[in-house]
């Protein structure tokens, strides 16, 4: 390529995907009747808690609090989320390394939601040699009618999508019912419509350029592939033979012929660059567009049928394997990033299953720091912040240990009892008789214990200071 | 892109078009179109801007914009309602009167107001909002003397954060002194005493509170002034000089001293000149009075927080 003279940019070149049956166009609409399910359902599932909302999923923004089923996530938690981050991308890393792009294929959600577009599209438009005669004619009330139809059906879906998005941070029916009536506040309808005009630029508009401009996992994924990583690959010995692929025709027609011909088994019939959501020509070779959705091992394992010729034209291979050698899976990569992701699992599972029911800091009161009593004794303030993560309200009493002979004075409480999810700021008073007192400061603790006996008591630490 | 095309036509930059000198020309490079149309978006952004907010200075006044923000304010002590264009003082009054916050804390004052002392010192929930709502009233009426916290100036303004308590320590002697303020008050001895009889009365005072290094003979001539017609010390005092709340007398037994600096005197004579000197020039401290100026609401909020400095009584 001559830099100087060519623009980077092409203009897009549209692309009209036909519909193909087959396996992994059937395993695809499976993945996506499962995503699709989650997704716009799990707002809607209730799920009964001691205290607060019974959505089972819900990321309440007001109260801070995250809760997912039985797990209830506080602020802070938050680091649970960069494991769990970090556990997804390690899980990416890891597919990737043996599978190749199987998220790109059958999980990203840019796929799935082209997917359902482009199924729009041919619901309303017809097959791919209608939408291209559409495309072609003039403006007329039948062009005007489908596309319309079609973009109206694109906002629908987009809108869904949106609104189900905003649903996962509030009371679901309550939100839907207030969205409808004018009555939402104001980030709901934001968000919605926001969501909206991502979910219908980028699936119903931008579609395969997100893949191949704007991803950046297109980009750098081919760091984590080898020769042993599965890609979808076209068998060009077998397809191109020494002549090169041919149409069939009377004297090209069966297998005996082409061999004898030394014609290979593809037969030119495109259907293999008709299917692709992205446009390409997968016999052209492994490229940066190709999301490996496999459609065109679909389409062509369909001709070879038809054929009587064996399957796997096109088919999932590695580049060993094309080479003739065996394609090996259990390699270093594999179990280097097995263990990165058993061992962030079993912290995370770790963390999870042993997070302390409650928590608490000291805070010393530093106006004044220290004051001399009546009789002589040295006084210091406290202010204990603390925090209930359980679901039950938390009775607790509060001690001291490690300052020898000190008196605590918490007025007139004998417990303190904080409510379910809430916390509590406390003043409490430590006093040291003035007649033991050395000069050092003291480090000591309080040692809040709870009352039901099931949780254990827990140390804050703090400090002591003396004239 | 038109110039995209030309380039690719061309092989070159487009130019201006012009030659000076035969062949001197200017590369001619537009911004991306992208970036036009953003910049004409910011045109009609500031257009629209003008119209609904205060934009312009017009004479002395400015244009006033179609948003107003409406708020309550004091004005000559009733409550009215304020329109004005928007700025973001309005908006924060806006905020401070109708806020979600705000709307937190008039629920937590009704609560105060209807509760009594008793109820909301067994409250731990009410007492933190005490604390944090009350720290801010003391920042603006009381810290000015008792300085932050309570701590107080030694020979000025007491400590507020100790258990001594010249004018009582329960809530109802706390709301008291709050409402009604204080003249406390002690007389210079300077014309009644010879300076050796300040000298033993001193002495006498420091030996108390169990101060040592005092002279005995001097300490017994000071308890006779002390406890005689001579001194009259008593009569305020006490005969235990253990102080009279009812004169806001201090009791003198204890380790407390709110106006000779005792404890910050290192040897035993600059303590004695520490005394002294309040005994010969005496005491004379006003604390004024916050009724009118505080709400008795606001005053119950200062009385439980000054009780809970100092653990209260």
């Amino acid at each position: 390529m001559s830099e100087s003279t060519e623009s980077l940019f092409e203009g897009r070149i549209p692309i009209y995907p036909r519909s193909v049956k087959g396996r992994f166009r059937y395993i695809k609409w499976g993945v996506l009747a499962l995503a699709y399910g989650v997704y716009f359902l799990l707002p809607w599932i209730r799920w009964a808690r001691p205290t607060g909302p019974d959505q089972a999923v819900l990321f309440d923004l007001n109260t801070r609090l995250f809760y997912i089923f039985g797990l209830v996530v506080h602020p802070q938690d938050i680091f649970w989320l960069a494991g769990f981050l970090l556990l997804a991308a390690l899980l990416l890393f890891f597919v990737t390394g043996i599978l190749g792009r199987v998220f790109c294929g059958y999980f990203c959600f840019q796929t799935l939601w082209t997917d359902v577009f482009i199924m729009v599209e041919r619901l309303v438009q017809g097959e791919r040699p209608a939408r291209i005669r559409l495309a072609k004619q003039p403006w007329n009330f039948e062009k005007i009618f489908k596309l319309g139809a079609t973009h109206v059906l694109w906002l629908l879906v987009a809108m869904l999508t949106g609104l189900t998005f905003t649903l996962y941070w509030a009371d679901a029916p309550q939100l839907t019912l207030q969205f409808f009536t004018g009555k939402a506040p104001f980030p709901a309808y934001a968000t919605t419509a926001f969501l909206t005009a991502t979910t219908y630029v980028m699936a119903g508009l931008a579609r395969e350029q997100v893949c191949t401009y704007m991803c950046p996992y297109a980009r750098f994924q081919s760091v984590m592939f080898d020769r042993d990583t599965l890609i979808v690959s076209y068998d060009q010995g077998r397809g191109e033979g020494q002549a090169g692929r041919h149409k069939v025709n009377k004297q090209l027609k069966t297998h005996d012929q082409r061999q004898a011909a030394g014609v290979g088994d593809c037969i030119d019939c495109g259907y293999c660059v008709q299917v692709c959501p992205t446009g390409i020509d997968i016999r052209n070779g492994l490229q940066v567009s190709c999301i490996h959705c496999a459609l065109c091992v679909d389409a062509c394992d369909n001709i070879m049928d038809n054929m009587g010729w064996p399957r796997g034209l096109i088919r999932y291979t590695s580049e060993n394997e094309l080479e003739g050698k065996k394609t090996r899976f259990l390699k270093g990569k594999t179990f280097g990033y097995g263990a990165a992701i058993a061992i962030v699992l079993g912290l995370l599972l770790w963390s999870m299953t042993h997070s302390t029911k409650y928590d608490a800091v000291s805070r010393q009161i530093r106006q004044p720091l220290y004051v001399v009593m009546s009789d002589g004794s040295i006084q210091n303030s406290y202010e204990l912040k603390i925090n209930n993560k359980t679901q039950s309200p938390l009775t607790l009493t509060v001690g001291l240990d490690g300052l020898k002979g000190a008196v605590l004075d918490v007025g007139n409480f004998k417990n303190f009892t904080i409510p379910p999810e809430q916390y509590l700021r406390v003043l409490v008073r430590v006093r040291f008789p003035g007649n033991t007192a050395t000069p050092e400061d003291h480090d000591f603790s309080f040692v809040l214990t709870p009352q039901n006996g099931k949780i254990p008591p827990i140390k804050v630490p703090a400090r002591f200071y003396t004239p | 892109m038109s110039n995209a095309a030309d380039k690719k036509q061309t092989g070159a930059v487009q130019t201006t078009g012009h030659a000076w000198d035969g062949d001197l020309q200017e590369y001619n490079n537009p911004l991306p179109r992208w970036w036009v149309w953003a910049f004409y978006g910011t045109v009609v952004f500031a257009v629209v801007y003008w119209f609904l907010y205060p934009a312009w200075p017009v004479g002395t006044s400015f244009t006033k914009g179609f948003d107003t923000v409406t708020y309550e304010v004091k004005q000559d002590g009733k409550e009215v309602k304020k329109t004005v264009p928007w700025n973001t003082r309005a908006r924060l009054m806006y905020e401070d009167e109708y806020g979600a916050e705000a709307e937190k804390q008039r629920a937590y004052l009704k609560k105060i107001e209807g509760s009594s002392y008793a109820q909301i010192l067994s409250n731990p929930d009410m007492m933190a909002f005490v604390r944090s709502y009350a720290k801010t009233l003391f920042g603006d009426n009381c810290a000015v003397c008792h300085q932050a916290g309570g701590t107080g100036v030694v020979g000025h303004y007491p400590n507020l954060a100790d258990d001594s308590w010249l004018w009582g320590g329960t809530v109802r002697e706390i709301q008291h002194t709050i409402t009604a303020g204080h003249h406390g008050f002690m007389p210079s001895f300077r014309p009644t005493f010879s300076d050796a009889q300040a000298h033993d009365v001193a002495e006498y005072v420091l030996s108390l509170s169990g101060t040592k290094g005092g002279d005995e003979k001097a300490i017994m001539r000071g308890e006779k002034i002390f406890h005689g017609q001579e001194g009259g010390c008593y009569y305020c005092h006490g005969e235990k000089a253990t102080g009279l709340i009812s004169q806001g007398s201090a009791n003198l037994t204890d380790h407390v001293w709110t106006i000779a600096n005792v404890p910050a005197a290192k040897t035993y004579d600059e303590k004695v000149a520490a005394v002294e000197h309040v005994i010969l020039h005496g005491v004379s401290r006003v604390m004024p009075t916050w009724q009118g100026r505080l709400s008795s609401t606001q005053i119950k909020l200062l009385t439980v927080y000054v009780h809970e400095l100092g653990g209260g009584q």
